[in-house]
């Protein structure tokens, strides 16, 4: 048992945090913590730095693009994105579909697609959920039906609606769930399609969230014509593509480092924020012992999903446990905001959004923790619900 | 013992249901909050002279209804349930409180105004350094002859672009943080040397930052004694404490109900989300949150009667309930919708915002449960 890092291990953080001081673009900074909506040049800024310097994608096999980074390192290096408050790359491109692609697509496919995920020239977006087909997503509806083409060439016809799709309002290239046979059973009826999202037939709406902002959108689709060469794995075999992605999703859904960068924060705000007897709030009793709990809290994750991590390295993939990481993770990502907007006081009230720069009200650190608070309600609901995931514990890892 | 209501305020509580109902639907509250001046005038105007709701509280000698705390709660509750943004609390809780418990000798011809429609009220209590402590003040008014001087900056005050006069917290003496020298002043809004910045609040609300840069008021302004306001002002708080407690129940009864509303119709895995035990248990916690808040608001309203530390003590203690219970609620609500929850199309996510600020409001948890540890454990015995 062994908690320390290497002398190469600490090289390691000292290059990458210098690389991450000097190369993140000036105009995000600032513009993340307030709020408001990133514009597509602003996501980008930062995923092409990475990619030019190689960094953009260190799961990938290094033949591919990866890093090779161990385990450690790949841990250092998002404490250090974390520390840095850097966005993070856009996951589903590099993180979700590409790995997709390159297990299960053919190498045309592989050609095609992952240079230009790589360099950030193509954006992705997930088409999964549907109205009636959240948790429940197997019993999705979107029908794929085969035909030939005036031109000879095999297609798939596709109608249906999709939902909460992330940033679809500039997305070039979506990977949809889509079902191809009605008759099966339904895990079995389903497959795996990449579509060009400038395919006529494609209409993406705005769906606004209770903060006010604009991060996902419906997806409708009709009689969108898709080339069967666009379809990842074989025919009603999509859901292993799924499962293979969820899987993945899951681990770094921890958050961990950039919850340490969360609990920093609001240390931060409360040694400015004024408490009820007039000196800063960090040292009010109550508060405090919230915090503390918090960071308790925050390191048993932390500790558990370095756990989870070596005996990934040992060879076991990432497992139902990962559900745990995706629970605790996501709770203690909530409670943060909580925090945050209760130290922020009365000024959590304002809302500012959309009203440019002279809209000064209060402290800065209390703008947008009201919005934050509510936009992370989301984080217990997505990627598998916080219900939905403790049900995969009782069964794949307690057997109940 | 008797937790029941009488006919006139069953009554009460009935009309103003219906009139929301019919003029205040979450579309209809969409538009008009959308709107610059974020209401609809004519509202009020209906509070005024349809309803007479505005004289709830105030005697009939005034041109009340001749109630009193139990009228604001109905009234604030039905409120609550509709998510109603007029400046009722700002008007006719603290402004009619002020008026009511001061002995202020314009206060005949204000409540008049008031009841009319005419005149709207806005605290100004608040300041940038003073978190939830009233006593914390930067805002001075000197004495300049017979009248005073006011200069300072109130912080977030809720209603104040609607409103027609000012209630503002100043020290006449003693240091910032005393509780000897807070003195309360009316101030017409429109009155020279008072500046605001406007804007909305995430729970629809409109607000401003206003600052008094030597506005001249004449002796007439002065509500109570002077230097002596404090305790004044600690049972107005208290009052529209617990009128906010009131209202916290309305939003928390439609955040219950909506869910199990929706959990009842969504379908996954081919059964209604409501048929699964884990759920089902969560809506119960919510019930139960709901039940305890309803009787701790009932107990702090009747309690505002009794004396300084047995209301403050009461009023804490239900605002400690309704505290947690807004984010219980609230929180579970937008769970329970799943991604529809996160929506702004949808009235949840309105009605959880609003809980939530209603958290913070007048004193978070955290500052309740301590003037209750005060009030219950520091005093001599």
């Amino acid at each position: 048992m062994n908690l320390e890092f290497s002398a190469e291990d600490n090289a390691f953080r000292d290059e990458v945090r210098a690389f991450i001081a000097e190369n993140y673009p000036e105009q995000l900074r600032g513009k993340q913590d307030e709020g408001d909506d990133l514009t597509k040049d602003d996501y980008l800024s930062w995923h092409k730095v990475l990619a030019k310097k190689g960094w953009v994608a260190p799961s990938w096999p290094k033949a591919l693009g990866g890093t090779d980074w161990t385990s450690t390192q790949k841990y250092i290096w998002s404490e250090e994105l974390a520390r840095a408050d850097a966005l993070p790359v856009l996951p589903f491109g590099v993180v979700m579909v590409a790995p997709v692609i390159y297990t299960f697509g053919t190498p045309e496919q592989k050609e095609r697609f992952l240079p230009k995920i790589y360099n950030g020239e193509e954006w992705w977006c997930q088409g999964y959920s549907e109205p009636g087909a959240g948790s429940d997503l197997a019993s999705l509806k979107t029908k794929a039906e085969r035909f030939t083409g005036d031109d000879g060439k095999e297609y798939y016809l596709v109608n249906g609606q999709k939902t909460w799709t992330t940033l679809a309002q500039f997305a070039d290239w979506g990977f949809f769930l889509v079902r191809t046979d009605p008759t099966a059973k339904i895990q079995e009826g389903i497959s795996f399609l990449l579509i060009d999202m400038k395919t006529p037939g494609i209409e993406v709406r705005r769906i606004t969230t209770l903060e006010g902002g604009h991060e996902v959108n419906e997806v409708w689709l009709e009689n969108v014509k898709v080339p069967v060469e666009n379809r990842v794995y074989e025919e009603n075999k999509g859901w292993t593509c799924a499962k293979f992605l969820l899987a993945h999703e899951r681990s770094g859904i921890a958050g961990v480092a950039r919850s340490k960068r969360g609990v920093e924060k609001i240390r931060d705000m409360a040694s400015n924020e004024l408490g009820d007897d007039g000196k800063p709030l960090i040292q009010d009793a109550d508060f405090k012992r919230k915090v503390a709990e918090l960071e308790i809290d925050l390191t048993a994750l932390e500790f558990t999903e370095l756990r989870t991590l070596a005996s990934e390295s040992a060879g076991k993939g990432p497992g139902p446990e990962s559900s745990l990481l995706k629970i605790k993770g996501t709770e203690i990502q909530q409670r943060l905001t909580e925090l945050a907007l209760e130290a922020a006081g009365p000024y959590g009230a304002p809302y500012l959004r959309d009203l440019g720069d002279n809209a000064k009200i209060g402290p800065d650190y209390a703008v947008g923790r009201a919005g934050a608070y509510f936009n992370t309600r989301k984080t217990s609901i997505y990627g598998g619900s916080n219900e939905i995931q403790r049900n995969i514990i009782a069964k794949m890892v307690l057997g109940l | 013992m008797d937790f029941n209501f009488t006919e006139e305020q069953s009554m009460l509580r009935d009309t103003v249901a219906s009139f929301l109902q019919d003029k205040y639907d979450f579309e209809k509250r969409r538009k008009m909050i959308g709107t610059d001046a974020c209401r609809d005038p004519a509202i009020w105007e209906a509070f005024a002279n349809e309803l007479g709701i505005l004289g709830a509280p105030f005697s009939e000698e005034l041109g009340g209804l001749g109630g009193g705390a139990i009228e604001n709660m109905i009234v604030m509750e039905e409120f609550g349930k509709a998510l109603v943004v007029e400046p009722y609390l700002g008007t006719v809780v603290i402004g009619g409180g002020f008026l009511k418990h001061s002995g202020y000798a314009g206060a005949a011809d204000l409540i008049g105004g008031v009841i009319e429609g005419k005149t709207i009220f806005a605290f100004a209590y608040a300041e940038p350094q003073a978190r939830y402590t009233w006593q914390d003040l930067k805002t001075t008014a000197k004495k300049d002859g017979a009248g005073y001087v006011i200069n300072g900056h109130k912080a977030v005050v809720v209603g104040a672009p609607w409103a027609t006069h000012l209630i503002v917290t100043a020290r006449t003496g003693g240091g910032q943080r005393d509780a000897d020298g807070v003195s309360v002043f009316i101030v017409e809004k429109g009155a020279k040397g008072v500046v605001t910045r406007d804007y909305p609040t995430v729970d629809g609300q409109r607000a401003s930052e206003v600052y008094f840069e030597n506005v001249s008021v004449g002796a007439d302004a002065l509500i109570g004694v002077e230097g002596k306001g404090l305790p004044l002002v600690n049972k107005v708080i208290d009052e529209a404490t617990a009128a906010s407690c009131a209202e916290a129940v309305g939003a928390m009864r439609q955040l219950h109900a909506g869910t199990l509303d929706y959990a009842k119709q969504r379908k996954q895995f081919g059964t209604a989300i409501a048929n699964f035990q884990v759920l089902q248990h969560r809506m119960v916690d919510m019930f139960m949150n709901l039940e305890q808040s309803v009787s701790m608001t009932y107990m702090a309203t009747i309690k505002l009667s009794e004396d300084d530390a047995e209301r403050a003590k009461a009023v804490s203690a239900a605002k400690v309930q309704i505290g947690k219970a807004c984010k219980f609620v609230g929180q579970n609500a937008i769970q329970i919708h799943g991604g529809m929850g996160m929506t702004d199309e949808l009235a949840i996510g309105h009605y959880f915002k609003r809980a939530t600020m209603i958290e913070g409001l007048f004193g978070s948890v955290d500052h309740h449960l301590r003037r209750y540890e005060t009030l219950s454990f520091d005093k001599a015995a």
